[in-house]
């Protein structure tokens, strides 16, 4: 299974959920399954992902789901030692690691080797760390969504990409629609 | 009112309910008030860029944010600030220390001190210099530019500015 058939999977359990999606392919494959309103799809600044996503979770009461990649996570990996000190009971931050930069060519990432970023995040201190593969990522997102408990997944997959769309949408209008999303869930 | 104080009631004043800190020796004691105040959410960021990342996600969460943090920040946030807080038009005051001014006694600080009007101007960032302490009450209407236009604007504070408002 690659990452975007495991995007594909999450449709029917994330459709209706605030999500922060990854930079490059990982967000033109969640826009070309299903677009909607509620997802934020980064179209720059990589590593952020799973940043933004408790900086939301943290302020409103919405369930948050950050879809990150392996690779953006080692750029920015301090971010699970700032998640691990700062509970939000509402965010899972699903890590979908395929051990490459997929939107650059698959070049191999360090958590393809010997780093495994479940053992980081356990390390960093958050307690419901979740390592799955790919056809049980749809599962373990509904039921860490479900739990009240703040968790963060580790799903491995293989590497590999498909042709996408690049995403032409206006970064102004990404945000305010999904502010919108975000005021609906908190009335 | 201590000038730590004054900041921080100016933060609440604005709306202001989320702010991030990377430490520097002159922020020392706003930051000490930033996490005493149980009007503003404080989540310290380990890297500025990733502080970038909290207040994006606190916006569109609606809570309004402010990073604190040492100007050799801007030398690792360009990236963040032009394709995220910029692109998106996210705004975000940047209370920041102007370290390598006159009064630094620590010579590499100087090295991005000559860089940091420079970096700020070709992004296009609103940018105020205090160096007096009276200056401190251009702060509120900063902040309040701040969020009607919708951008990141630096707040470029020396050690002068500290020596005088303290």
């Amino acid at each position: 299974m690659i990452r975007s058939e495991v995007t594909k999977s999450l449709i029917p359990v994330i459709t209706d959920e605030l999500v922060i999606c990854n930079i490059g392919l990982p967000s033109q494959e969640l826009f070309m399954h299903d677009d909607q309103p509620t997802n934020f799809y980064m179209l720059g600044t990589m590593g952020l992902c799973s940043s933004i996503g408790l900086g939301l979770a943290l302020t409103q009461k919405g369930r948050v789901l950050a879809i990150d990649g392996d690779g953006s996570v080692l750029t920015n990996f301090g971010t699970l030692a700032t998640i691990a000190n700062n509970v939000a009971t509402n965010f899972t931050l699903l890590i979908i690691d395929n051990g490459s930069y997929g939107s650059t060519g698959d070049q191999p990432t360090y958590a393809g080797m010997k780093t495994s970023l479940a053992a980081v995040a356990k390390a960093c201190g958050t307690e419901n760390v979740v390592e799955c593969q790919g056809e049980d990522a749809a599962d373990e997102v509904k039921k860490a969504m479900e739990s009240d408990q703040m968790t963060i997944i580790v799903c491995k997959c293989e590497s590999g990409n498909v042709d996408v769309p690049i995403i032409e949408t206006n970064p102004i209008y990404i945000r305010e629609r999904f502010m919108e999303q975000v005021r609906a869930k908190n009335k | 009112m201590s000038v730590n104080d004054k900041i921080v009631e100016d933060l609440v004043k604005n709306g202001v309910g989320f702010v991030t800190t990377v430490p520097c020796k002159q922020l020392a004691g706003v930051i000490e008030v930033v996490e005493k105040n149980n009007q503003i959410q404080h989540v310290p960021a380990n890297h500025e860029a990733e502080g970038m990342g909290l207040c994006a996600g606190a916006y569109m969460g609606g809570t309004r944010g402010c990073i604190i943090m040492q100007n050799t920040a801007i030398g690792v946030t360009l990236n963040s600030l032009a394709t995220l807080i910029q692109y998106y038009q996210i705004p975000l005051p940047m209370l920041i220390s102007y370290r390598g001014e006159v009064g630094e006694r620590v010579a590499c600080q100087v090295e991005m001190a000559v860089h940091t009007k420079a970096l700020l101007a070709e992004m296009n960032i609103p940018t105020y210099h205090f160096h007096d302490g009276s200056q401190l009450d251009e702060f509120d209407g900063i902040l309040n530019h701040t969020f009607m236009c919708k951008k990141p604007t630096a707040i470029l504070t020396d050690a002068s500015f500290w020596r005088t408002a303290s």
